[in-house]
């Protein structure tokens, strides 16, 4: 009796809650077909020519025909490798057009931690375990851990990426489905790797928005990056009137920056990360490597409001 | 089957294809090695990649002096273990006899420097320790790479000390120049040990001197 | 010209067997000959497997029910790593290269040992070394980072017995790079005259190509552990506190332990071709397709480890290529698979146990490798990355593929080695069961892993429930049929019936000495003037079941 119960509570579907889920699907499906038919194909070959040519059956042996040696092994290795090439390619560029990331991508922040998720929304909200994002919009989520490898794993999105200690990773999505989506931790982190769950809630933008209104009163990401900002002195040197020759962070997100040794960097949130904790790592033509690091001073939970400001501050004309 | 003296050990048919067999397997175990060296370098080279200044200002802090004597010491060892292998394929034991001695005398020294450049590195804080005495992303790794590679290096090099005695034992008794493939394969692996260090001389005491 | 009339070697009660050769223990752990350290090896890996095999019981237990607490989260994270250290490294990588590779590639190339048995012996006894620093590892309470012992969880987190886990492998790892080198060394060196190349066994063959990668692999694994080892001995290295990167780390890993996948299918390809060709009495089709099959599978095996680090965060280029390669890989395995239905067309086939694991093989290969065209397209991937999907892909080429051509092999060489004959319809059933067990325990997990269920959990959440509830009941058809044989093999060495020089009928060298074969193989060197398995004439198939084959290599020197 409870083996009905857990067959009727147990499903063979899960639910397509992205635009990439829909993708992923047909290819896994189509695959399935093709497997299953190779499978059958050499199970009934197999199982056939075991009966057939049992020993002692009465079927004809001998010879094998001429045309079975040669052509055939050419016929079915050709005929392998361009189903496999077939198939490569047709994979290989659904991922790259899924892999186009839209400009105008909401960005969320996500920091991993043995074992928890923490969310910060772009307008400063935190959360816990749990990601609010709207419905039909892209969001892109900008991670990273404070301690060792994670993995967030959407299964109903069929999305995952590997969050890493030291940089961000990123994971973009459009989800076509409202409703809430449990989140696994896929890359084994320690002692409570099992319970590291969370929940992906996706509302209608309107629903997301009042969400945002809602919550308590705070500073936006960009707000709170500014306090921290002005709290650990970084004007001091990067500041107007600074005594220190330090360079300047207007417009700097998003710009190349030339390397003293030569070569130029793309000053992405990775390039800031770098400069905040590990200043001598790219340091900028021009200027001398006497930046302190901020490593053990600022955590990865302020780092991300602190690059958020920075992102902020243009170039003055 | 013993002819002019020489023992063929089982399961070989013959001396020849012992000895062409035990130099195709030291050849073998040489491709291990390079494998084997060839990821540590590889942590090396993606370490230089990513932070080129400070590997080249931690690289200043090598002790060139140690390191060129060194190179110099091992370098002449693999002159004399060459010309021990040719004494012993001319038949010429005493010549092999002490260049051996000459190979081991080079290779001592070698681990005495380099021990003797251990504790100076000590002092100098350049243990990746707590007290580390340089700043900057990429330093410590790239001491991590000096202590791990001179120190594998080593065991390899004491490796070949032994290897090297057990020669010079089969010399004592006059009966090296009867084995010709353990005299062949000891050379290729004395010079393989060179030849890394002669790559690690370059990737820790050079990159800091262009 | 039948070689089942005499062997023309030696007849019984000439010589003594390798088997009498001194009974002393120190007669058998002080052994150079082949033949004994092949026993030492099976000896070893039988009692790790069934290690291994407890844990995986022990996880299957907690697996039965979503929040179970059978084992805790911390023993369950050590359970599973154990489970795969010890499968890995000290079973399946191993397992046919030196208990049946060690045993048959001399006899096969007509050869008295192999090129350098007191090299054998020390690889041997580093396996030993290498178990001894596993066994204080679990008494240790083992160590907890996956059997991948990603940075930098292993080296600067995780509180349980990582030293000794990594020099545990980091030895036994040198145990398989000496082996590898003498089993190169070996079939380069000691061939007989005549035995050209493309006259070898696919079993040589097979052995031949995972030493190449076993050699060329194998030495990164090492030198990774090292570092491993370094950091947490305080000497940064992947650290990204200090500039490291810990993705280094997995491309460093990978690059070994992508190769050492083939080092475990590739033996077992090659005993499925001797089986086949024995059992259906017909030459392998396309022999030489066979053997480059084998070779190249080894040399792209070293070009494809990223496909396991498609959401570690590489780039979409990187992503692309690997999937490219991996893809390209897929292509020699099919072959082999429809080379090896060939062979059965129009023979005379027979079902005794080596058969019946072997048409197993066939199916589950087939399976675990089709899953891996899954994995190798990178949106699928990036879903069922971390997941069930991916333990059922290789527990289904792993287990139902090598375990499965093992088992085959031990029991088609059984009277050989041991001069017994087992009990036929005993392994039949544990072939059968096996085969049922398997399918029941993994096929599952496909599902599971497709639905979301990722791996390294103890605990699940409740959709998952049914397939574990199928999974965890077929373990136990599972182990039921891994013990059988322990007990009618076990039986035959005191009771069972004494065997023939070749009680199959077989080509090969191997089939000329008498059962069990003495010291020195043979007595004369044999003279190979012929290909192997030429069971029938070339124009024309087998005429009759359990006729002897037209001529076997070696012949009557």
């Amino acid at each position: 009796m409870s083996l009905i119960l857990l067959v009727q509570a147990s499903p063979i579907v899960l639910p397509e809650a992205s635009t990439q889920a829909v993708v992923e699907d047909r290819i896994f499906l189509i695959l399935l077909a093709v497997s299953a038919a190779i499978v059958l194909l050499v199970l009934t070959l197999v199982i056939g020519f075991s009966i057939v040519y049992r020993a002692g059956s009465a079927a004809r042996r001998g010879p094998l025909p001429i045309w079975i040696r040669h052509e055939f092994e050419i016929g079915w290795t050709s005929a392998t490798i361009f189903a496999f090439l077939f198939i490569f390619w047709w994979t290989a560029s659904s991922q790259l057009h899924l892999q186009t990331v839209p400009r105008s991508a909401l960005e969320i922040h996500v920091v991993a931690k043995q074992w928890m998720w923490k969310i910060q929304q772009p307008s400063g909200v935190r959360e816990i375990d749990t990601l609010h994002a709207p419905l039909g919009i892209p969001v892109k989520l900008v991670m990273t851990s404070q301690d060792v490898i994670h993995d967030f794993y959407v299964p109903a999105f069929r999305l995952k990426q590997d969050v890493i200690p030291g940089r961000y990773t990123e994971l973009t999505f459009t989800a076509t489905e409202a409703g809430t989506f449990q989140v696994f931790c896929a890359q084994y982190c320690g002692l409570d790797h099992a319970r590291m769950n969370a929940d992906v809630v996706i509302l209608p933008p309107a629903d997301y928005a009042r969400w945002i209104a809602d919550q308590p009163e705070g500073d936006t990401l960009a707000g709170e990056g500014e306090k921290i900002f002005a709290s650990h002195g970084c004007g001091g040197c990067h500041g107007q009137g600074a005594a220190v020759h330090a360079p300047p962070l207007d417009g700097l997100y998003g710009s190349r920056v030339p390397l003293a040794g030569g070569g130029f960097a793309l000053a992405d949130e990775n390039y800031i990360h770098d400069c905040i904790l590990l200043p001598h790592k790219r340091v900028p033509a021009g200027y001398a490597p006497i930046m302190p690091s901020f490593q053990g001073v600022l955590s990865e939970d302020q780092l991300v409001p602190l690059i958020a400001y920075i992102k902020t501050l243009k170039a003055k004309p | 089957m013993s002819q002019t003296g020489v023992t063929v050990r089982e399961p070989w048919p013959d001396a020849r294809r012992e000895e062409t067999g035990l130099q195709f397997a030291m050849w073998v175990f040489l491709a291990t090695e390079v494998l084997f060296f060839g990821a540590l370098i590889c942590t090396y080279a993606v370490n230089r990649w990513a932070h080129p200044a400070a590997v080249r200002e931690a690289g200043r802090h090598a002790a060139f002096a140690y390191g060129l004597a060194n190179t110099v010491i091992l370098t002449l060892s693999g002159l004399s273990m060459a010309i021990a292998d040719r004494a012993v394929k001319e038949q010429l034991g005493a010549l092999a006899k002490a260049c051996l001695w000459i190979t081991l005398a080079l290779g001592t020294a070698f681990v005495v420097i380099k021990a003797l450049e251990y504790y100076k590195d000590i002092s100098d804080n350049l243990w990746p320790g707590p007290d580390f005495a340089l700043r900057g992303a990429g330093a410590r790794p790239f001491w991590s790479f000096y202590w791990v590679a001179t120190g594998v290096h080593a065991i390899h090099l004491t490796i070949g000390l032994g290897v090297v005695a057990r020669l010079l034992v089969f010399a004592h008794r006059g009966s090296l120049v009867r084995r010709v493939p353990s005299m062949t394969i000891s050379t290729l692996y004395w010079e393989f040990v060179d030849i890394v260090w002669l790559f690690l001389f370059a990737l820790i005491y050079l990159v800091g001197r262009t | 010209m039948s070689a089942q009339a005499s062997a023309p070697q030696a007849a019984p009660g000439d010589e003594p067997s390798y088997l009498d050769e001194g009974h002393s223990v120190a007669s058998w752990i002080f052994s150079t000959d082949h033949k004994r350290i092949a026993i030492l090896y099976a000896v070893s890996i039988t009692v790790f497997f069934f290690i291994g095999g407890a844990a995986a019981t022990l996880m299957r237990i907690q697996l039965f029910e979503p929040n179970n607490s059978f084992v805790s989260a911390a023993q369950y994270n050590r359970l599973f790593t154990m489970h795969g250290i010890i499968m890995v490294w000290f079973f399946l990588v191993p397992s046919i290269p030196t208990t049946l590779g060690n045993f048959l590639v001399p006899m096969m190339i007509g050869a008295k040992d192999v090129a350098l048995p007191k090299l054998n012996l020390t690889s041997w006894w580093l396996y030993v070394g290498g178990a001894i620093f596993t066994i204080v590892c679990l008494i240790g309470g083992g160590v907890d980072t996956g059997w991948t012992f990603y940075t930098p969880y292993s080296t600067l987190y995780s509180n349980a017995a990582v030293l000794s886990a990594a020099a545990g492998v980091f030895v036994v790892g040198f145990s398989s790079i000496l082996t590898g080198v003498n089993m190169i060394t070996t079939v380069h060196m000691l061939r007989a005259p005549g035995l050209t190349w493309f006259r070898l066994p696919l079993f040589v063959w097979g052995i031949y190509a995972t030493s190449l990668v076993m050699v060329l692999a194998t030495p990164v694994l090492a030198m990774t552990l090292l570092l491993v080892i370094a950091e947490r001995m305080g000497l940064p290295v992947f650290d990204p506190r200090f500039g490291g990167d810990p993705v280094l780390f997995q491309h460093l890993f990978w690059f070994y332990s992508h190769p050492a996948v083939y080092i475990m299918i590739l033996p077992a390809m090659g005993v499925i071709s001797e089986i086949i060709a024995s059992e259906a009495r017909r030459r392998v089709f396309g022999y030489k397709a066979m053997a480059v099959a084998m070779l190249s599978i080894a040399v792209l095996g070293f070009l494809v480890w990223g496909h396991h680090m498609f959401v570690a965060g590489m780039s979409p280029f990187a992503d692309i290529v690997f999937s490219f390669l991996s893809f390209v890989i897929a292509v020699p395995s099919a072959i082999k698979v429809f080379n090896w239905t060939a062979t059965l067309y129009r023979g005379e086939i027979r079902f005794g146990a080596p058969m019946l694991y072997a048409l197993g093989f066939l199916g589950l290969f087939t399976v675990g490798g089709l899953t891996g065209l899954f994995l190798a397209s990178v949106p699928v991937d990036v879903h069922v990355h971390g997941t069930y999907f991916v333990i059922a892909h290789f527990h289904y080429i792993m287990v139902g593929g090598s375990v499965s051509a093992y088992f085959g092999g031990l029991h088609y060489w059984w009277p050989k080695i041991t001069g017994r004959m087992y009990l036929e319809w005993w392994a039949r059933l544990a072939a059968i069961t096996m085969f049922l067990g398997f399918n029941f325990t993994f096929f599952p997990q496909f599902i599971a892993g497709y639905l979301g269920m990722p791996r390294r959990h103890f605990v699940y959440a409740p959709q998952y429930h049914l397939y574990n509830v199928m999974s965890s009941t077929g373990a136990v058809v599972l182990a039921a049929a891994y013990l059988l044989p322990l007990f009618y093999l076990g039986w035959s060495l005191v009771w069972g019936a004494r065997a023939g020089a070749n009680p199959w009928n077989a080509t090969g060298l191997e089939w000329l000495t008498p059962s069990p074969p003495p010291k020195q193989n043979f007595a004369r060197t044999p003279r190979v003037d012929n290909d192997p398995y030429d069971y029938h004439e070339p124009e024309t198939g087998p005429t009759q079941a359990d006729q002897p084959p037209r001529q076997p290599q070696g012949g009557v020197a």
